[in-house]
């Protein structure tokens, strides 16, 4: 049975096992003095008996179908002559992907090796098997509990506390799948920079000045085995974020200033969601905008006046970027300033201080830790944002900080490194999840670091 | 229920005030004084700032009705009342400390030395430097204790150099009696001082524009007996210089440092009289009932 | 009067003149803002505007035995497999008789699109009677003239400077004349997968692509957030530290470049679980945990606004926690949690980053029919799209663009409306 199926089956035993366990408890329960003798009401025996039914054999089908692959190919691998199994993990890998295809195009007698087809048989016949054996394994685990739940039944069972507590505990995991996500991405990036650095010694990647991941084919050809010297990069994104940052801090700033202290009720009304617009527009249409209209734009705007422009100019990228960040600053200044208590304004009216100065000397000083903890964030997400770079900014890794060249960032590299067909285990693949690595590490810091400032600072006016 | 509705402090509305004129004989109770138009003696002849038919609006609530009151040059004018009878209110009327609340209106003439303070021609900025305010709670500044001080100045350009500021600070600060105390400490943030102190601090910063009023609104609620006395002692010896109106809640307050008190209620002006006057031998019913402890 | 007073007042207009400077600079940020809004939607829309429409162009073509080599009694087989092609050449042939050389010839081909012949195939295959007989149908022009169509080319540019020479304008002058250049509303936009020839080239693959993805995450990100959320503001221990780890983790998941999501689909969900890649599945897989960290912390607020009095009285009742929650404060709760929800959904609509990750920017042609089908979603459609070399490709990219912004523009209704109809003060 394929898995789509046992699902079926198993949704409709649990719809079964609900309106028998409920049945079951009126008829223990009438059997003296009818149903008042029941701890619980009937539909709560029906949940028990379902989740008796549910809970053993959903786990058993996850466990399976996550685990089936690895074991079933470990398997196949183990018949293979010595010869093949000790060679490198590369070419093995190549050999089981082979035996895969060959055993799914079922067309395993055309295979000319004898070994390969009996393989390739071998892994058809126990991919047969443990499907077999899982269907018949969960739909029998579900029988199991159903009629062990159904045998529990009798009126002092605390039906109710039992479903209430797999209840809470499913609660207590479902919120434990945060903690469970940083941890695979901690995981995840963090044992492929390692295999990463075996490869490359990690003082080349974090102070090597030469960017050029291109490994060759053939080891004899020159630059075979590429450089990975990430600096170019670092310095790349810098320079766009500070790009974004330089354009979007004073715009954000300056309109959240207009928008909590100058504007009126109808004006902030309009304004406010509109700015919001701005940040609910996919990344993707920034990029295509920077492309397509800002950076040939710019380079005509260059040539005009006797500059030139790369066409994926940093700027560009840059100063879409940042139009991206604005509403990110505004939004978060404005709670800020909002933040700083009439008081302080009332203080320095009372003074006789007009309205900017008073914004100037007061508030803002007063509300400079919540205004620097939202640019780290907005910081964060320029370092971060992918889109806008993999359409806009180029792919040369040069070492620059003039912003009318083309550079690429972390995100870039990420992206073509990533996309297209190649072996998994290259270092060219797993520079990568170094450069994620760096990336996560870097935001992660800046997010701690901000949110630590803007709560200090909402407790200072708590 | 009305009565008590009426008897509660807080803001009033103009129509529960009328349901207290019409209600039947047999419900009134004593709290139900009528107020036609205030006793006493709210004029004076050497009036520093004086309002005539002030009324004010928040929205459409009305929180004060038809004030007419003078405060005479250098003296100490007390203002007193239940929560939210307006005192505040007209407190932050005399030096336009209501423009910065949007849906607040000012209706009547206000003076200061005979001009119009809500003129054309009055700038709120001039005025607010010449009719300072001392506010409920302390409110230095996120700066330190010499730039809280010189903040006034500095905007308004009272010193022409370094010395001549640190000098008016000096100055400033020894007026309010806190230079003892923190002239070694003049670069500490302003926000490290204890209650007390913030305030005289604050009372420092208003004192080093120069201004010729000094508007006080409850400076001494937040603050423990000790710091309070010390804030008292201050006023005394300012009021030889400047003329000062205070709103308080403390009775003992208003007969401790007052020359003349008003009796506000429910956005009125009930009462004006002699310090001694009003706490001995009220005239109107209702300010009897209040220092008397009935309600408030 | 004072002293002071005086040194004041001749400050005074400078100082009004530098608040009115102040003032001008918050007005000026915000329509600067404003007017980069205007730009970028104006682009948007005066690029992608005429992709709303496609040209068509009228051909008879003779339906001839001979040149198909198949009959009215051919099987399905043989009609399926016939090259239809012939006849389209052929009939171009002969509305412009005399075209030499190869490249002519071939530029001839492509005035109608290759897709012209499974029009023939469909309809043949439909009605064999027609066979033999000569039919004027409509068919989709080819991306050049299309773009000339809409006025994108000039044609009084140098020749070698312009995709259609002298020659192909005189086959279109003519082609116009006759009434047989058309352009009519692109129905070809919503109905078709993606193709490499820009004129048969829709959004229909990326849309459902993108439904199934939403799908994957709607189900897997709306209970488990929820029951989180639930958890963290109902039963969770005040001052517990592993509480605390939970909500550090998940502010910080909400800040983490998505891009990092896409890093960990890859090396967990399909390296490690073997998840197919390219599938609405993985894509579902990854967005959720994308979209957690939105809707949690919405339906926390949400949750947190329900008065305590209410649970309190059912409380009393004696209804157990849970049961509490499930009958009382969660439904008051939900527009709340609703509103979060459709937010963090639109968010995941509009993302890009991750699914360049996981294989879902490979090209595919066919519409996907289920969570395990290859597939694509709108924003990478965009993206791809916007990487074509074909002029014809910008303005569909920009359509994709507009679709795409109209669809996060009606989920975004829904959630204001949703608020607006529900708000509720306690």
């Amino acid at each position: 049975m394929p898995t789509q199926t046992i699902i079926i089956t198993l949704i409709a035993l649990l719809i079964f096992s609900y309106f028998l366990g409920q049945k079951r408890s009126i008829a223990v329960s009438s059997i003296n003095n009818g149903r008042r003798d029941l701890h619980s009401r009937p539909h709560y025996y029906g949940y028990m008996v379902a989740i008796w039914a549910g809970i053993p054999a959903v786990l058993i089908l996850l466990l399976w179908t996550a685990f089936n692959n690895s074991i079933v190919t470990s398997l196949t691998i183990s018949t293979l002559p010595e010869s093949m199994q000790t060679q490198s993990k590369d070419s093995l890998g190549l050999v089981v992907n082979e035996l895969r295809n060959l055993a799914d195009s079922g067309q395993i007698a055309d295979e000319a090796d004898p070994i390969k087809r009996e393989a390739a048989s071998h892994y058809q016949r126990l991919q047969g098997i443990s499907k077999l054996a899982k269907t018949v394994i969960v739909l029998v685990v579900a029988l199991l509990g159903m009629i062990y739940a159904w045998r529990l039944i009798n009126p002092e069972l605390r039906a109710r506390n039992v479903v209430e507590k797999v209840i809470r505990v499913a609660m207590i995991l479902c919120a434990c799948i945060a903690i469970l996500s940083t941890v695979g991405i901690v995981f995840s990036v963090l044992f492929e920079s390692i295999r990463f650095f075996e490869a490359v010694p990690p003082s080349d990647f974090l102070f090597g000045t030469k960017w050029s991941p291109q490994t060759s084919i053939r080891s004899d050809q020159v630059g075979s085995s590429g450089s990975f010297g990430a600096i170019p990069l670092f310095v790349g994104t810098l320079l766009i974020s500070t790009i974004a940052l330089v354009i979007a801090v004073p715009l954000g700033l300056m309109s959240a200033i207009y928008l909590s202290e100058y504007a009126s009720k109808s004006v902030r009304a309009f304004a406010k969601p509109t700015l919001e617009i701005l940040a609910g527009i996919p990344t993707v249409v920034y990029g295509f905008f920077a492309a397509l209209t800002v950076a040939p734009f710019l380079r005509d705007l260059g040539e005009s006046i006797g500059l030139s422009v790369a066409s994926e100019s940093a700027l560009a990228a840059g100063l879409v970027m940042g139009i991206m960040i604005i509403p990110f600053v505004s939004s978060l200044s404005d709670d800020v300033i909002s933040a700083v208590p009439q008081a302080m304004r009332d203080g320095s009216y009372g003074m006789g201080a007009t309205k900017s100065e008073t914004i100037r000397q007061v508030i803002i000083p007063a509300a400079l830790p919540g205004i620097v903890g939202g640019i780290l964030l907005a910081a964060s997400r320029a370092i971060g944002e992918t889109m806008i770079v993999v359409m806009a900014a180029g792919l040369s890794a040069k070492l620059t900080i003039n912003p009318l060249e083309a550079v690429t960032t972390v995100t870039v590299q990420i992206v073509t490194l990533l996309t297209g067909d190649q072996e998994f285990d290259s270092p060219k693949t797993l520079a990568a999840f170094a450069l994620g690595l760096g990336l996560f590490v870097i935001t992660l810091l800046l997010n701690i670091v901000a949110l630590h400032i803007i709560r200090k600072y909402r407790e200072q006016y708590e | 229920m009305s009565d008590i509705l009426n008897t509660v402090p807080g803001m009033p509305s103009a129509d529960s005030l009328e349901r207290s004129e019409v209600k039947p004989e047999n419900h009134r109770s004593e709290f139900d004084v009528e107020i036609n138009g205030t006793v006493g003696k709210p004029f004076v002849d050497n009036a520093k700032m004086s309002s005539r038919n002030c009324n004010v609006f928040y929205g459409d609530k009305q929180a004060i009705f038809d004030v007419d009151l003078d405060i005479g040059n250098n003296e100490i004018l007390a203002m007193i009342g239940p929560s939210g009878c307006g005192k505040s209110t007209y407190l932050r009327v005399l030096n336009r400390m209501n423009d910065t609340i949007p849906i607040c209106r000012v209706e009547g003439e206000h003076t200061l030395d005979g001009e119009d303070i809500y003129g054309k021609k009055t700038d709120p900025v001039l005025l607010r430097a010449r009719v300072g305010m001392v506010f409920q709670k302390p409110n230095p500044f996120p700066k330190s204790i010499y730039d809280n001080v010189a903040y006034g100045a500095r905007l308004h350009g009272l010193a022409s150099n370094r010395s001549e500021l640190d000098d008016l600070v000096e100055a400033s600060l020894i007026k309010a009696g806190l230079f003892k105390e923190v002239k070694d400490d003049l670069q500490k943030p302003g926000t490290g001082l204890s209650g007390g102190q913030q305030q005289r601090l604050c009372i420092a910063r208003a004192i080093a524009v120069d201004p010729e009023v000094i508007l006080m609104d409850e400076p001494t609620s937040a603050l423990d007996p000790i710091a309070t006395a010390t804030i008292e002692e201050l006023m005394d010896e300012l009021k030889s210089k400047y003329t000062i109106a205070i709103v308080t809640h403390s009775m003992q307050q208003a007969a401790r440092v007052s020359q003349r008190t008003a009796y506000f209620h429910l956005g009125k002006l009930v009462e004006v009289n002699e310090t001694d006057k009003v706490f001995t031998n009220p005239e109107h019913q209702l300010t009897e009932n209040y220092i008397t402890g009935r309600f408030g | 009067m004072s002293n002071s007073t005086d040194i004041i007042r001749a400050g005074l207009k400078k100082r009004y003149a530098r608040e009115k400077r102040f003032r001008f600079f918050g007005i000026v940020s915000l329509l600067i803002s404003f007017a980069f809004l205007l730009v970028l939607l104006f682009t948007i829309v005066n690029k992608g505007w005429p992709a709303f429409q496609q040209t068509y162009v009228k051909l008879d073509v003779e339906l001839s035995e001979d040149l198909l080599k198949v009959n009215k009694d051919s099987d399905e087989d043989a009609l399926y497999s016939a090259n239809y092609s012939k006849v389209v050449k052929k009939s171009l042939q002969k509305m412009f008789p005399g075209v030499k050389g190869r490249k002519q010839k071939r530029a001839l081909k492509n005035i109608v699109s290759n897709s012209a012949a499974y029009d023939i195939r469909d309809k043949v295959i439909e009605n064999p009677d027609l066979l033999g007989t000569t039919q004027s149908y409509w068919f989709l022009a080819k991306d050049d003239i299309d773009v000339f169509m809409k006025g994108k080319i000039d044609r009084h540019l140098p020749e070698d400077e312009r995709r259609i020479k002298d020659y192909q304008f005189v086959w279109i002058d003519k082609l116009i004349e006759e009434d047989r250049l058309e352009k009519r509303f692109n129905t070809v936009l919503f109905s078709n997968g993606d193709s490499r020839e820009p004129e048969q080239s829709g959004l229909k693959g990326a849309i459902m692509g993108s439904l199934y993805t939403m799908l994957v995450t709607l189900l897997l990100s709306f209970p488990i957030a929820v029951a989180a959320a639930a958890y963290l503001e109902e039963f969770a221990p005040q001052n517990n530290k592993w509480v605390d780890m939970i909500e550090i983790n998940i502010n910080n998941l909400a800040a983490v470049p998505s891009i990092v999501f896409g890093l960990l689909g890859l090396a967990i969900y399909i390296n490690y679980f073997g998840v197919p890649r390219s599938t609405p599945l993985i894509g579902g897989l990854v967005l959720t945990l994308m979209t957690l960290p939105t809707i949690i912390i919405a339906s926390r607020a949400a949750i947190k606004s329900v008065p305590p009095s209410i649970k309190e009285a059912a409380v009393g009742l004696g209804a157990s926690k849970v049961q509490v929650l499930f009958q009382h404060t969660l439904p008051l709760a939900m527009p709340g949690i609703l509103t979060g929800t459709i937010i963090g959904m639109a968010q995941a609509l509009g993302e890009t980053a991750p699914l360049l990750m996981i294989g879902m920017v490979a090209f595919v042609a066919e519409v996907p029919n289920g969570i395990l089908d290859p597939a694509t979603v709108m924003p990478v459609q965009i993206y791809l799209w916007s990487d074509s070399p074909e002029r014809a490709f910008t303005e569909r990219t920009s359509a994709a663009i507009m679709v795409l912004l109209a669809f996060l523009v009606a989920m975004n209704l829904i959630a204001i409306l949703l608020r607006k109809k529900f708000e509720r003060r306690w």
